[in-house]
């Protein structure tokens, strides 16, 4: 105890190299915890997106692109695949539920999904859960439409409101289908997923906007009313993707190898698990070089640390004198010069924490706007707090040095004052 | 017949094996409750004597008893353990642990000492009681003094504060190390007359080792190194 209380204090004493040590060493924690959060986070929001479906089928293109677009809605589709073949593996006899999906309009910046009522009836995310209405009940019409949770919060819509859905995926889009707007019918509760920031209307009403456009290009002068469209044929010519649960999971590698062989146009189908796991693979060498690099600024801390108190030691030679006169041993002076550094190392870790924290609840909403991540801001997971004892060992060991100089000076000088 | 608090037989040391000896005491004894004036000029082997009899070195030959334990027998953190109980210490200038408050310094060797902690709370004291007794003793116990930053104090007050801790937990042997070169004068006479004062209230046996004849004429016993050490006798 008498240690500990000298070494608060002889740290209280250089208290302005020692918080400028402690705010290294705290960033540096920080940045690598941040990390470390991103990483689990992000994984986290990935799997849980989609769960219960057992194939995915698009165009022919890779898998992963496949898997982006469909269900996490990043990136594009590079083709679309034709309402035939869509009906041709629907009505498969191992095929329990389909979902058609059709993308490719938004609405402020938001993308607008076609979809079937299947969607909210068979479409499973996080462990099973099905989707939940907040407000109001699925699409009926073909000018209505489903709001994602954060759609309706971030716009303050309610439901019987009338948006504009605008053609492109882009935040801001001059071709807008104005003449055809779509009445809210309701709102999804929060998911935590892509689904949130969709807009989900039928796929009779993505076919209804796009009469009298073609090539996505609206025909000048051909003006065809909401009320004629609407009553024209609006089966869809094609769908951009289809989701698949099968009566038996036996029966997935069969379908899969069916479709991918299916002589009608060239198809794809993937097992959602099995290319995220591709996904992971891919990202893991950047995210363990990301790791490894923020493992590296949190030593460059620790170093910074060290050389501070090496530089601080030879300064320190009366105190060690003075302190072995009135009785401190040798490890006494080892136990302060290290008790110390581990002060220091452990004090940067903990406002590290603090900083993280203060961080992620600043950034969460950003984060989420931005890149659709939802950070959790949940208790330090078992893997961070690994991370931090390491870093308070490294500290330790690190702090041995300086204190083991300590304690060879104190045996060689013993009480005598040397300047 | 009074009781011996230092006694050293046949005492040779030399820093290194090969080397010519630096002390060579073949018999010393201080009794206990002494004041005793030890003079020698620097390089006389003073600092050797001094870190012999506080244990941190140890002689080549020969027997260094203190109180009644032979401190050259004792393990090293026996010795430390043994200093810490039994010895106080005052040394020649920046005496203080420049992060710790006037009073933290002075109960800094309690800190490391449970015997001398007892001693104080066997007197129904606590340490910061006991601290600013010590410290009203020698003049320093006014408000503005105690609550100072140790590094603004003057050297004379330093000193004093060093006197204090060296006292507290009555420890049966001072040392005191040239604590008054950096004193005037005329602040040497009061230091140390306040030094005796004390020593004699907790029945300190006080070694006092300087250069400084003009001193020598306020002890009733002092002693040239030179006597002690026959090496000294032989080259002189």
């Amino acid at each position: 105890m008498a240690i500990l209380s000298l070494a608060i204090k002889s740290l209280l004493n250089r208290r302005f190299t020692a918080s400028l040590v402690l705010i290294s060493i705290a960033l540096s924690v920080a940045l690598l915890l941040g990390v470390e959060r991103l990483r689990v986070e992000s994984r986290n929001s990935f799997a849980n997106t989609i769960s219960g479906t057992d194939l995915i089928v698009g165009a022919r293109s890779g898998s992963i692109n496949l898997l982006l677009y469909s269900v996490f809605r990043i990136g594009d589709a590079t083709n679309n695949i034709s309402w035939k073949s869509y009906r041709h593996f629907a009505n498969n006899k191992m095929v329990k539920w389909s979902i058609p999906i059709s993308l490719g309009d938004s609405h402020r910046g938001y993308r607008v999904m076609g979809t079937s009522e299947d969607y909210f009836r068979y479409y499973r995310y996080s462990k099973h859960r099905q989707l939940e209405f907040l407000k109001g009940k699925p699409f009926e019409q073909v000018y209505q439409a489903v709001l994602g949770h954060e759609v309706a919060e971030k716009l303050g819509y309610s439901v019987g409101q009338e948006i504009i859905i605008a053609h492109g995926a882009g935040k801001t889009s001059f071709s807008m289908h104005k003449d055809k707007p779509f009445t809210v019918s309701g709102i999804l509760a929060a998911t935590g997923t892509p689904l949130d920031r969709t807009v989900h209307v039928s796929l009779q009403g993505i076919e209804a906007i796009h009469k009298g456009w073609i090539q996505g290009r609206k025909v000048p002068g051909l003006n065809i009313s909401a009320e004629r469209a609407s009553r024209s044929d609006l089966t869809p010519n094609s769908i951009t993707a289809f989701m698949l649960g099968l009566k038996s999971r036996i029966a997935t590698f069969g379908l899969q190898r069916e479709i991918n062989e299916y002589p009608g146009e060239p198809l794809q189908a993937i097992l959602p698990g099995i290319t995220l796991q591709q996904l992971w693979d891919m990202m893991a060498v950047a995210e363990n070089a990301l790791l490894m690099v923020t493992g590296l600024v949190v030593l460059i801390g620790l170093v910074g640390m060290l050389t501070v108190m090496l530089a601080g030691l030879n300064e320190r030679r009366r105190e060690m004198a003075i302190l072995r006169s009135v009785g401190a041993r040798p490890m006494h002076i080892l136990l302060l010069i290290t008790g110390e550094s581990l002060l220091l190392c452990l004090l940067g870790i903990a406002a590290g924490l603090v900083l993280l924290y203060t961080g992620l609840f600043i950034t969460q909403p950003y984060i989420e706007t931005l890149w659709g991540l939802y950070l959790s801001i949940g208790l330090p997971t078992e893997r961070e707090w690994g991370l931090m004892g390491l870093i308070g060992l490294t500290g330790l060991v690190v702090g041995l040095v300086p204190g083991y100089r300590a304690y060879r000076y104190s045996l060689a000088d013993g009480m005598s004052i040397r300047i | 017949m009074t009781e011996t608090a230092i006694s050293v037989n046949d005492l040779r040391y030399r820093w290194r094996k090969g080397h010519a000896d630096v002390l060579d005491i073949p018999s010393w004894k201080v009794a206990k409750g002494e004041h005793i004036f030890i003079r020698g000029a620097s390089g006389s082997g003073k600092s050797t004597l001094l870190a012999l009899l506080a244990g941190v070195l140890l002689p080549q030959q020969g027997d260094i008893q203190i109180l009644d334990k032979y401190v050259n027998r004792l393990s090293a953190s026996q010795r430390d353990h043994f200093r810490a109980d039994h010895i106080g210490f005052v040394f020649q200038l920046f005496n203080l642990i420049p992060y710790l408050s006037v009073i933290e310094n002075v109960i800094l060797p309690c800190r490391f000492s449970r015997f001398r902690k007892s001693k104080v709370n066997a007197c129904g004291r606590s340490l910061e009681q006991e601290a600013i007794r010590l410290l009203n003793h020698l003049d320093m116990a006014g408000d503005k003094l105690l609550h100072r930053p140790v590094t603004e104090l003057s050297v004379g007050q330093q000193q004093r504060v060093a006197t204090a801790r060296a006292l507290i937990g009555s420890p049966e042997i001072v040392i005191a190390d040239e604590p008054t070169s950096a004193l005037d004068s005329e602040m040497r006479e009061a230091f140390i007359e306040l030094l005796f004062q004390e020593c004699r209230e907790s029945g300190s046996t006080l070694l006092f080792v300087s250069h400084d004849r003009q001193l020598e004429s306020l002890f009733r016993h002092h002693i040239p190194l030179e006597e002690l050490n026959r090496l000294e006798q032989e080259t002189a």
